[in-house]
């Protein structure tokens, strides 16, 4: 990652963030396909619920990778293997207090 | 503008070294924090969902939620992401002035998403959607309200960094603290995608 101002000519040509505008019209898209699925009832709830969690899925990769500079580093991953074991970590407690809280809740 | 950023090279590159491999551990150890904060969302999350239909007597999410309101906040959320992004983008090219502009334009839509976020709060809590109403009403403001503590200690943190980096220049330890302080916000970003999916967009599916 580098922070400080690299030592690019500034005379010419200007910097533009093709990176982030491309990141941000990703983002704006995504939101709005979840919000017209859902509005429009485009589907059944079932597919309907796995699509617009698949679609928020794609936002963090956007995110990750446009804007955080997940892949820029100059050592070894660590920060990305940070992640991942995050990720784990989040499945397990979603995956599994949802599994284990929804047995018997039917009588409620 | 010229003679600050070439003073602040000429520092760079006698405090090169030392700056590079501590900012280096401080963002790795902010990615650690960015995790823990991670799990502390996976955990409301998991309540969220199984206590969401737990009504009571009180309003249903469908019932509750605003579309208008709800996806001007994930706008303005998502912008806000894409000009510290851009901010980011500024300083990496020694732009201070412009790096400034996009800061505060990343602060003020913050703080319209709070502004937002706190009228929503106050319109329900006053039609009796209180938190001591139902365990869907408790999980709702617990997880959503926890994301907008979040955003509003970064709208604190990003107003002191832009104070030092306005003063200091972009020399020492500032391109750090930006960078840093952009990694939670893109991180809040995150998390709101998900409150948009499985609490807004999942309540008004029912």
């Amino acid at each position: 990652m580098a922070l400080h101002p690299s030592s690019a000519p500034h005379g010419g040509k200007r910097p533009f963030p093709w990176s982030h505008m491309v990141g941000f019209i990703l983002s704006i898209v995504l939101t709005v396909a979840a919000l017209w699925a859902v509005l429009a009832r485009a589907l059944h709830p079932g597919p309907l619920t796995t699509f617009i969690l698949v679609l928020g899925v794609l936002q963090i990769v956007v995110q990750l990778f446009f804007f955080m500079h997940i892949t820029e580093s100059e050592g070894p991953p660590w920060h990305a293997w940070m992640l991942m074991l995050g990720f784990v970590f989040v499945v397990a407690i979603v995956a599994g207090s949802i599994w284990i809280m929804s047995f018997g809740t039917e009588a409620y | 503008m010229a003679v600050v950023h070439e003073a602040s090279d000429a520092f760079n590159v006698r405090e090169h070294g030392h700056h590079h491999d501590e900012d280096a551990l401080r963002i790795f150890g902010f990615w650690i924090f960015l995790t823990s904060d991670l799990i502390l969302f996976a955990c409301l999350f998991a309540t969220y969902v199984i206590l969401s239909n737990h009504t009571g007597s009180g309003p249903t999410p469908a019932d509750m939620f605003d579309v208008p309101a709800f996806t001007a906040e994930t706008i303005i959320l998502l912008t806000s992401s894409f000009t510290c992004g851009l901010a980011t983008f500024a300083m990496h090219h020694g732009r201070r002035g412009l790096m400034l502009t996009w800061l505060i334009v990343t602060l003020l839509l913050g703080l319209a998403f709070v502004g937002l976020e706190a009228s929503e709060f106050t319109r329900n809590a006053l039609a009796g959607a209180t938190m001591q109403r139902s365990a869907f009403l408790s999980a709702f403001y617990t997880l959503v309200g926890t994301h907008g503590c979040h955003v509003s200690f970064g709208i604190l943190w990003m107003t002191s960094i832009l104070i030092q980096a306005w003063r200091k220049g972009l020399a020492g330890e500032i391109p750090g603290k930006v960078f840093i302080v952009g990694l939670y916000w893109h991180f809040l970003d995150v998390v709101w995608v998900f409150i948009f999916t499985v609490v807004y967009l999942m309540g008004v599916m029912r």
